[in-house]
C-alpha cells in the first residue's frame, strides 16, 4: 500500500462485493417466487436479472417474494427505486429484463407497456 | 473485471460460541445444499465473528433482507434454502421471539437486544468475514491508518486521541492519549507497543470476541499507536486458551503484511512497523502490565513496583505503551471520524462506548456495547430483557474479581468510570453478573475472593496472606461458624490489603467483599448472629423452616409464636413461612400440634 489514494480506490472496488449486505437507499428488484412463479419461469428471470446487473456493474438489491395472488400474470418482477412507487411488471420474459433494467432502473422511466400495477412506497 | 455479483449473502457465525453449538456443520450443509439447488453462483456463504448473542446461536443472517435466524440446526438448512433463498419466504419459526410480546422479529436491527446498543468497536463483528482483509477494507478499514500516517504528524494523532477522551478499557481507565504522549516524550530510539489480550477475568470474553470477529481493527489501532509514539515493533499478548483468536490474528497479520500495512515504508510514509503474537500461559496476574512484560521477556510473570512506568522503562527496559484490546479497537474510529464525533457519545468524563459481558440471572445473556452513561436499568431491562424466570433483581456484580456489587436500588446509576468507582464497584474489564433473590451475597464475595486468592502471585504479604485470612473468615461465616467482630476484621484486613499490595490484583481483591459488606451487611449478620443464610444457599447453615401443606391443619398456633411474623395463612388453611424473614429459631416447630414444621 503506497498511498491513501490507492487504498480508497481499492475500497471502492471491494465495496461492491459487500453490496448485498446493505440495502439502504438502493434500487430494488423483487421477483415473485411462489410455486406458480417458479413454474412460469421466475428462476430464468432471476438469472437474467443477475446477469444483467453483473454485466452493467449495477448496485441493485435483488430479492424475492412469495405468491402475491396474480398467478396468471407470472412471472412477476417489481422495481422499487428509492423514494418512488413500486412498479409491478407481469408476464416478464428474459428478453424484457434488459429493457426494464436499462429504462427503469438506470434511467428512471417506467416501462409502461409491461407495467401492470403500482404500489405506494414501502408496500409489500 | 467486475467483482462477482451475488444476490444474497448468508452469514454464518463462526465465533467460539456458535462453533460449539454446531455452526461448522451448518456451513458444510449449506454449501452442499446450495450446490444441489444450483444456487452456488447466486448466494455467497460468509463466515463471521460473534454477534454477542451466543446464547441464541448458531446464528445465521440472510442478506439482502437482513433476516436474523437463531438456534439454527443443520436440519433447518433445507428449509432456509428452499423457502427463503429460492422462494423468498422467511422461515418464521427460526426468528427471534421478542420477550413479553412473543412476537417474531425478522430484522436484526429490530431485536430488543440490539436496538439500544451502540456498536463502534463491535461494528464489524458478525458483519464481515474476519479472515478477509478485503472485507475489512471494503467497510473502510485501514483508512484511519492511512490518514494518520500520511496526513497527520504523530503529535497530531496524540492530540486527537487526547481530545477524544478515550480511556483505557483494560480496567483502570487511564487516559489513552496521555499515556501515548508519555511514551512518545521518553527519549529512546527503540520503543514498543503491546496489546493486552490476556483477558483473565472469569466470565469476560469481549477481547476474545473482538479478536475473533475483527482482528484487523486491533492491528490498525496498534499501527496508529506505534506511529504516534514512535515504535517499530509490537506484541499482541493473547492467552493460549484462545486458539481461534490466535489463528485469526495470524491470518490477519499475514494479510496485513501482504497488503503493506505492516512492514517497511507503510503508505509510503517512511514509517516501519511489525507485530508478533506472544501466547500467554493464562495466569490471571500476567494480565498486569509489568508481569505481562516480564512474561514476554521469558521471565516469571510477576508484577514489579511502579514507577518506573512502562512508558519510561517497559519491555527490555525500553519505553513501551501497553493498551487493552478494546482500547485499540476504538482508535480507528477516532482518527477516521474525528475526536468530536467520538466525544459526542457517552458522558463528559467517560466518552465513547463500553462492551459488557452480560450474564447471570438475566433473559438475554451476551456481549453488549452501550454508550457510557447508560443506566443499569436500561442495560438489564431494555437490552437484557429483565431478570430470568420472573425473579426479583437483587444486585449486579460489575468488574469481575476486582469489581463490586451494586444493589438493586441503585438501578438508575449511570455506568461510567466515576459513578462505578463511587458506588464501590469498578468498570474492570466489563463483566456484569445479574443476581436475583436466590443469590447469597456472602457466597458471591467468597467466590470472587477464592479466585483472586488462588491467582495471587505471592510476591507480597498483604495479598498472599491477607486474602487467605479473609477467605478463612468468609468460609467460616458461610458454614455457620461466624463470630462477633468478623465483619470489622474483614473490613480492616480489606482496607489494609487495598492500600499495601504491590499490584492491583491485591489492590482490588477485597472489593467484592467490601462492597457487599457496604450494601448487604444484614445478610452477613444473619449468617453470623442467626446462623442462617437468607437466600438458602450456604450449606451447613440453619435453613429456614418450612411447613408441609399436607400435614398442616391451619390451627394458627405457629403464627402467634413466630418472633419475626414470618408465617402467614388463613385459619384452617395450610400456612406458609417466608424464608427471607425466618430466622430459624424453631419456635413454631415446637408449638405445632401435628408436627407439620421442619427445617428445609
Ligand atoms: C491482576 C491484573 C490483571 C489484569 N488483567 C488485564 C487483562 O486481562 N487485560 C487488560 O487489558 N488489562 C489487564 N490489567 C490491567 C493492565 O495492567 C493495564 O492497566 C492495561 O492493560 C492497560 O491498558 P488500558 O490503558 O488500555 O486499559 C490487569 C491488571 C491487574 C492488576
Ligand atoms: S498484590 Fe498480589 S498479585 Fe500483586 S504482586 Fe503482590 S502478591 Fe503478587
Ligand atoms: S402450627 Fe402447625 S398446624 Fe398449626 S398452622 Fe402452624 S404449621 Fe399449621
Ligand atoms: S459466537 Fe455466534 S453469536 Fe457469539
Amino acid at each position: 500500500m503506497k498511498s491513501l489514494e490507492e487504498l480508497r480506490k481499492l475500497r471502492a472496488e471491494l465495496e461492491k462485493e459487500l453490496a448485498a449486505r446493505n440495502s439502504e437507499g438502493k434500487p430494488k428488484i423483487i421477483i415473485g417466487m411462489g410455486t406458480c412463479g417458479i413454474a412460469a419461469g421466475a428462476r430464468e428471470i432471476l438469472q437474467a436479472v443477475l446477469q444483467e446487473l453483473e454485466k452493467r456493474n449495477l448496485d441493485v438489491i435483488t430479492t424475492q417474494t412469495g405468491c402475491i395472488g396474480m398467478c396468471e400474470q407470472e412471472p412477476l418482477l417489481d422495481v422499487e427505486l428509492p423514494g418512488k412507487e413500486r412498479i409491478t411488471y407481469g408476464k416478464v420474459t428474459p428478453k424484457d429484463v434488459e429493457r426494464i433494467i436499462v429504462e427503469h432502473v438506470v434511467n428512471g422511466n417506467v416501462v409502461e407497456d409491461l407495467a401492470i400495477a403500482r404500489l405506494e412506497e414501502g408496500g409489500i | 473485471m467486475n467483482p462477482k455479483f451475488y444476490r444474497s449473502h448468508v452469514l454464518i457465525c463462526t465465533g467460539t460460541g456458535c462453533v460449539s453449538s454446531g455452526s461448522n456443520n451448518i456451513k458444510s450443509r449449506l454449501t452442499a445444499k446450495l450446490e444441489e439447488s444450483g444456487l452456488q453462483d447466486e448466494v455467497k456463504v460468509v463466515e463471521t465473528g460473534c454477534h454477542g448473542f451466543c446464547e441464541k446461536g448458531p446464528i445465521v443472517i440472510v442478506y439482502p433482507e437482513g433476516v436474523f435466524y437463531c438456534q439454527v440446526e443443520a436440519d433447518d438448512i433445507n428449509e432456509i434454502v428452499e423457502e427463503h433463498l429460492l422462494k423468498g419466504r422467511v422461515v418464521e419459526r427460526l426468528l427471534y421471539t421478542e420477550l413479553g410480546t412473543e412476537k417474531k422479529i425478522p430484522a436484526y436491527s429490530e431485536i430488543d437486544f440490539y436496538k439500544k446498543q451502540h456498536r463502534i468497536v463491535l461494528a464489524n463483528c458478525g458483519r464481515i468475514n474476519p479472515e478477509s482483509i478485503k472485507e475489512y477494507i471494503a467497510v473502510g478499514g485501514y483508512e484511519a491508518c492511512g490518514k494518520a500516517l500520511t496526513e497527520m504528524t504523530p503529535e497530531e494523532v496524540i492530540a486527537e486521541v487526547k481530545k477524544s477522551g478515550l480511556r483505557g478499557r483494560g480496567g483502570a481507565g487511564f487516559p489513552t492519549g496521555l499515556k501515548w504522549e508519555f511514551t512518545r516524550q521518553t527519549p529512546g530510539d527503540k520503543k514498543y507497543v503491546i496489546c493486552n489480550a490476556d483477558e483473565g477475568d472469569p466470565g469476560a470474553f469481549m477481547d476474545r470476541s473482538l479478536l475473533e470477529g475483527d482482528p484487523h481493527r486491533i492491528i490498525e489501532g496498534m499501527i496508529i499507536a506505534a506511529y504516534a509514539i514512535g515504535a517499530d515493533e509490537g506484541y499482541i499478548y493473547v492467552r493460549a486458551e484462545y486458539p481461534l483468536a490466535i489463528r485469526r490474528l495470524e491470518i490477519a497479520l499475514e494479510q496485513a503484511r501482504e497488503y503493506g500495512f505492516l512492514g517497511e515504508n507503510i503508505f509510503g510514509s517512511g514509517f516501519n512497523f511489525d507485530l508478533k503474537i506472544k501466547k500467554g500461559a493464562g495466569a490471571f496476574v500476567c494480565g498486569e502490565e509489568t508481569a505481562l512484560m516480564a512474561s514476554i521477556e521469558g521471565k516469571r510473570g510477576m508484577p514489579r513496583p511502579k514507577p518506573p512506568f512502562p512508558s519510561v522503562s517497559g519491555l527490555w527496559g525500553k519505553p513501551t505503551n501497553i493498551n487493552n484490546v478494546e482500547t485499540f479497537g476504538n482508535v480507528p474510529d477516532i482518527i477516521r471520524n474525528g475526536a468530536d464525533a467520538y466525544r459526542a457519545i457517552g458522558t463528559e468524563k467517560s466518552t465513547g462506548t463500553k462492551v459488557f459481558a452480560l450474564t447471570g440471572k438475566i433473559n438475554n445473556t451476551g456481549l453488549v456495547e452501550v454508550p457510557m452513561g447508560m443506566t443499569l436499568r436500561e442495560i438489564i431491562y431494555d437490552i437484557g430483557g429483565g431478570v430470568s424466570n420472573g425473579g426479583k433483581l437483587k444486585a449486579v456484580q460489575i468488574g469481575g474479581p476486582s469489581g463490586g456489587c451494586i444493589p438493586a436500588d441503585l438501578l438508575d446509576l449511570p455506568i461510567d468510570y466515576e459513578s462505578l468507582q463511587e458506588a464501590g464497584a469498578m468498570m474492570g474489564s466489563g463483566g456484569m453478573v445479574v443476581m436475583d433473590e436466590t443469590t447469597c451475597m456472602v457466597d458471591v464475595a467468597r467466590f470472587f475472593l477464592q479466585f483472586t486468592q488462588s491467582e495471587s502471585c505471592g510476591k507480597c504479604t498483604p495479598c498472599r496472606e491477607g486474602t487467605k485470612r479473609m477467605l478463612e473468615i468468609l468460609d467460616r461465616i458461610c458454614s455457620g461458624e461466624g463470630r462477633e467482630g468478623d465483619l470489622e476484621l474483614l473490613e480492616e484486613l480489606g482496607d489494609h490489603i487495598v492500600s499495601t499490595s504491590l499490584c492491583q490484583l491485591g489492590g482490588s481483591a477485597p472489593n467484592p467483599v467490601l462492597s457487599t459488606l457496604k450494601y448487604f451487611r444484614e445478610e452477613y449478620e444473619a449468617h453470623i448472629k442467626d446462623k442462617r443464610c437468607p437466600a438458602n444457599v450456604c450449606a451447613g447453615m440453619s435453613a429456614a423452616y418450612v411447613i408441609d401443606p399436607e400435614t398442616c391443619i391451619g390451627c394458627t398456633a405457629c403464627t402467634r409464636v413466630c418472633p419475626t411474623g414470618a408465617i402467614s395463612g388463613e385459619r384452617k388453611q395450610p400456612h406458609v413461612i417466608n424464608s427471607q424473614l425466618c430466622i430459624s429459631c424453631g419456635a413454631c416447630a415446637e408449638k405445632c400440634p401435628v408436627g407439620a414444621i421442619a427445617q428445609g
